[in-house]
C-alpha cells in the first residue's frame, strides 16, 4: 500500500490540548508520524483543504452492526452490546460478530458476563476474549445479585477486561419507561426515581474497590451518578463512564405526546440532570460519548409508549450532535476526540483512536461547520428512530479512512 | 353563581369546541369544558323527561366502541348514549393480549377506519394508545380511558354532578382520595376541576401518589383527615385488587383504616359534603356502605346518570362537523 500523507488539515489529536495545523503520515494500516513532519517523496499526498483531521470514531456500546449509518457518522469501530437476538455468550457468536463488518468496519464484541444475560452463571469470558471479545458486559440489564456481580468483576479483572455495566437498579426501575417527574405524571407513564442509577453505581463502585476490576458505566445520566463517578475517580479507582447525545441534549419533556423515538434506556432525565451531564463532560467526569445505536422500525416504535422498544438510531448523528459541545464552549475539539475515539479505544484495549506512532490508520476528515438537517425519513441507518428529527446540526464527515484505505461515506 | 374565566363572547359554532377528537381534558380550555357541561345539561333533561328518550340526530351514523380493556359500566354508558342519539352502535371487545404486539393496534385502527365508522370510542390499557389511534383514523375519536393517562368523560360527568349538586364548581374544595398514581380518573379530574376553579386536593399513601402531583393543579396530602378538612366534595377512587397484595399497600384492612371513607371520617368534611365514587366500589375497603348509600350525601348513582348525558353531549358535539350542522363544518 505504501505511504499516504494527509496535509493541509487541522489535526484534532486527542493527546493534544488544542488543534494544530500539521500533517499525518500513514504507512500501510498504521500511523507513523503526525504534526510538523517532513513528507517523504514517495508518499501519496492527500490535501485536507483545511478540514479537521481526526481519528475516526469508536462507538462504545451499540446494539446493531449497521455499517451505512456508522460510516456516515465517521465511525469505523463499534463495541457491540451482547443484547442480540442470541445473546453474545458463546465463542461462536463472538467470532461471528467480530467478523461481521470487516474490512472497512470493525466490530469489537462485548461478551455477555452471564449465560444468556440471565444474571446468574458466569459465561465463558476467557474463551470469548480469545475469540475477539474486547470487554465484558451486563447488557441492558442490571445484575441484581451482588454476589454474581462481585464474581464477574473479579474474574474479568484477572483477564484484564473492562466490565461494561448498565447503571439502573432493577428493583427500583421495575417496569418503568420514564423518569419520575412532571412529564411521566402528566402522561400517566410508569416511572422510576432517578436514584435507581446512583444505587446501581454506588454498589458497583464498592465492588470495584474490593476487586480492583475496571468498570465502565456505559450511560450515566443523573447528577447523583456523576457525583459518584467523580468521587471514585478522585479516589483513584478504575472507573469510567459514558453518555449518549440524547441524554446530553434532551430532557424528559421530549417524550411529551408519547414520542416513542425518545423512549430509551436509561430514560431521559430532568433538565437539572441534563445540566449536570454537561458539567460532567466539561470537567472530565465523562469519558465516552456513545451513539448507543439501536435502529428500530415501526414494528418496535409505532406502538403505545410503554409497549414500544427503547432505543435510538444515533450513529450518523453522533459526531454532529457532539460537536455542539465544542460550539457551546463546554470542551475543545481535542477533548471531544478523546470522548469519541481515544478513551473508547483505551477502555477496549485497542491500538486506535489517536495519532500516536503505531496507532491504527482510522481517520476522518471533517468539515465541522457544514450544516445539515437530521431527517428521520432519510437516514442511512436501518431505521430512522431519532429523537432529533428535523433538528439542524453542523459537522459532516467528508472522507473516511479505515486501516489506511479511504472509503466513500 | 361564580363561573370563573368566561367564554369569549364572540365564540360560536365550531369555535366553541374546535377539537376533532376528545382524547383528554389537558387539551381543553375552561370554556370548552363548560360548553360540554352545558350541552350535557340538555341531555339530562331529555333523559328524565319521558318514556321515549330517542333523539335521532345521529341516525345513520356508525359508532364503534372499541374496548381493548374490560369494562362494563363505561361501555354500557357509551352504548346507551349512542343508541339514544340514534346511532348504529357496534361494540368491539378486543382481548388485550391480541393487540399487545407489533402493528396490530395500528392495523386495528386502520381496519375500523376502512369500515367507515363515524365516531370511535376507545378504551385501552396503555397510556397514549387512544391518541395513537386517533392519529390514524378520519373520524372523531373519544377516549374512554387510556392506561393511567386520561378518562375525560368521567371527569366531565363528575364535574357535571358537582355543578348540579353544589350549584357551581369554582372555589369548591374537592378531595380526591385513593390510588392516584395508577388512576386516569384522578388525572382527568385534577385537570378538569382545577381548570374550572376548584381547589383540588389529592390524598394517597406515598406509594400511590405520582411525583409532582402539583403539576396537575392539585395539592397532595398523605393524611386523609387533614385532606378532608372543610372539603365540599369527597371523591373516592377504586383501589385495584392487584395493588392490595403488599406491593403498594400492606392489606385492604390497613388501607381501610388509613384511607377508608367512613361516616366518622366524613365528619371532617363540610356538613353537606358530597361523596362520589367512579365505581365499581370495593365496599368496606375505600368506602363503607353507610357513606355510599346515604342519599343525602352520596352522588354515586347520579354520577352514573350524568355519565350517559355527558357521553351523549360528546358524541353529538364531535359529530356535528360530519353531520353538517350549521357553523360546525
Amino acid at each position: 500500500m505504501g505511504k499516504i500523507a494527509i496535509t493541509g488539515g487541522l489535526l484534532a489529536d486527542p493527546a493534544q490540548d488544542s488543534p494544530a495545523h500539521g500533517a499525518l503520515l500513514i504507512e500501510d494500516d498504521r500511523i507513523i508520524a503526525s504534526g510538523t513532519i517532513d513528507i517523504p517523496s514517495d508518499a501519496e499526498i492527500v490535501v485536507a483543504n483545511g478540514l479537521v483531521v481526526a481519528p475516526s470514531l469508536i462507538d462504545l456500546g451499540v446494539f446493531r452492526t449497521d455499517k451505512p449509518a456508522f460510516h456516515y457518522g465517521g465511525i469505523t469501530r463499534a463495541a457491540l452490546m451482547p443484547d442480540q437476538s442470541l445473546p453474545l455468550d458463546d465463542v461462536g457468536l463472538i467470532r461471528e460478530a467480530a467478523r461481521a463488518g470487516k474490512p472497512d468496519f470493525w466490530v469489537h464484541p462485548i461478551a455477555a458476563a452471564t449465560k444468556g444475560l440471565g444474571g446468574k452463571e458466569l459465561a465463558e469470558i476467557g474463551m470469548m476474549q480469545a475469540a475477539g471479545a474486547k470487554a465484558v458486559g451486563t447488557g441492558r440489564s442490571w445484575i441484581a445479585d451482588s454476589g454474581v456481580m462481585y464474581r464477574i468483576l473479579a474474574y474479568a479483572s484477572g483477564l484484564g477486561l473492562t466490565v461494561i455495566s448498565h447503571a439502573e437498579d432493577a428493583g427500583l426501575a421495575g417496569r418503568a419507561v420514564a423518569t419520575s417527574g412532571e412529564t411521566a405524571t402528566r402522561l400517566g407513564l410508569a416511572a422510576a426515581p432517578t436514584c435507581a442509577e446512583a444505587m446501581a453505581i454506588a454498589r458497583d463502585i464498592s465492588l470495584v474497590r474490593e476487586t480492583g476490576a475496571r468498570i465502565h458505566f456505559r450511560i450515566v445520566t443523573t447528577k447523583a451518578g456523576f457525583d459518584l463517578v467523580r468521587a471514585a475517580k478522585a479516589e483513584g479507582l478504575p472507573v469510567t463512564c459514558g453518555i449518549s447525545p440524547a441524554h446530553l441534549f434532551l430532557s424528559d419533556n421530549a417524550v411529551t405526546d408519547y414520542r416513542t423515538f425518545a423512549r430509551m434506556s436509561p430514560p431521559l432525565r430532568s433538565e437539572d440532570d441534563r445540566n449536570a451531564a454537561l458539567a460532567a463532560v466539561a470537567d472530565g467526569t465523562v469519558d465516552v460519548i456513545t451513539s448507543s445505536h439501536d435502529p428500530r422500525g415501526p414494528e418496535d416504535k409505532r406502538l403505545p409508549f410503554a409497549d414500544a422498544s427503547p432505543g435510538v438510531a444515533g450513529a450518523e448523528t453522533l459526531l454532529a450532535l457532539s460537536l455542539n459541545l465544542v460550539r457551546d464552549g463546554h470542551i475543545g475539539i481535542n477533548a471531544l476526540m478523546r470522548l469519541l475515539s481515544a478513551n473508547p479505544a483505551q477502555i477496549l484495549g485497542v491500538d486506535a483512536g489517536g495519532f500516536a506512532e503505531g496507532s491504527a490508520a482510522d481517520i476522518i476528515l471533517v468539515d465541522p461547520d457544514a450544516p445539515w438537517i437530521i431527517d428521520s425519513d432519510k437516514m442511512a441507518a436501518a431505521a430512522g428512530n431519532t429523537p432529533f428529527d428535523k433538528v439542524p446540526v453542523q459537522g459532516r464527515v467528508r472522507r473516511l479512512m479505515k486501516g489506511g484505505i479511504f472509503y466513500s461515506e | 353563581m361564580p363561573f370563573g374565566s368566561p367564554r369569549p363572547a364572540t365564540l360560536a359554532g365550531r369555535d366553541l369546541f374546535p377539537h376533532k377528537h376528545l382524547t383528554g381534558i389537558a387539551q381543553l380550555k375552561p370554556w370548552e369544558i363548560r360548553f360540554l357541561l352545558d350541552e350535557a345539561e340538555h341531555w339530562v333533561g331529555v333523559n328524565r323527561s319521558s318514556a321515549s328518550k330517542h333523539d335521532d340526530r345521529l341516525s345513520g351514523l356508525t359508532q364503534i366502541n372499541a374496548f381493548f380493556e374490560n369494562s362494563t359500566r363505561t361501555l354500557l354508558s357509551f352504548e346507551i348514549a349512542g343508541k339514544r342519539l340514534g346511532a348504529d352502535v357496534v361494540n368491539m371487545h378486543a382481548a388485550q393480549s391480541s393487540v399487545k404486539k407489533g402493528e396490530t393496534l395500528i392495523d386495528t385502527a386502520v381496519t375500523l377506519n376502512a369500515m367507515r365508522a363515524d365516531v370511535i370510542v376507545i378504551r385501552h390499557g396503555s397510556s397514549g394508545a387512544v391518541q395513537l389511534i386517533a392519529d390514524k383514523v378520519d373520524c372523531p375519536v373519544l377516549n374512554a380511558g387510556d392506561g393511567w393517562h386520561e378518562h375525560p368523560t368521567q371527569a366531565l360527568l363528575d364535574a357535571l354532578t358537582i355543578r348540579r349538586r353544589r350549584g357551581y364548581i369554582e372555589g369548591q374544595i374537592v378531595t380526591i382520595c385513593g390510588d392516584v398514581l395508577h388512576s386516569r380518573v384522578a388525572r382527568s379530574n385534577m385537570l378538569c376541576l382545577a381548570a374550572l376553579g376548584a381547589q383540588v386536593r389529592v390524598v394517597a399513601p406515598p406509594t400511590l401518589m405520582p411525583a409532582q402531583a402539583e403539576c396537575m393543579g392539585a395539592t397532595p396530602y398523605t393524611d386523609f383527615d387533614t385532606a378532608l378538612d372543610g372539603a365540599d366534595v369527597v371523591m373516592m377512587l377504586r383501589l385495584q385488587n392487584e395493588r392490595m397484595d403488599g406491593a403498594f399497600i400492606p392489606s385492604p384492612r390497613e388501607y381501610h383504616m388509613l384511607y377508608g371513607l367512613t361516616p366518622e371520617r366524613l365528619a371532617n368534611a363540610k356538613p353537606d359534603a358530597l361523596v362520589m365514587h367512579p365505581g365499581p366500589m370495593n365496599r368496606g375497603v375505600e368506602i363503607t356502605s353507610g357513606v355510599a348509600d346515604d342519599p343525602e350525601r352520596s352522588a354515586i348513582t347520579e354520577q352514573v346518570e350524568m355519565g350517559v348525558a355527558v357521553r351523549m353531549a360528546c358524541l353529538d358535539v364531535l359529530t356535528r362537523g360530519a353531520r353538517g350542522v350549521e357553523g360546525w363544518s
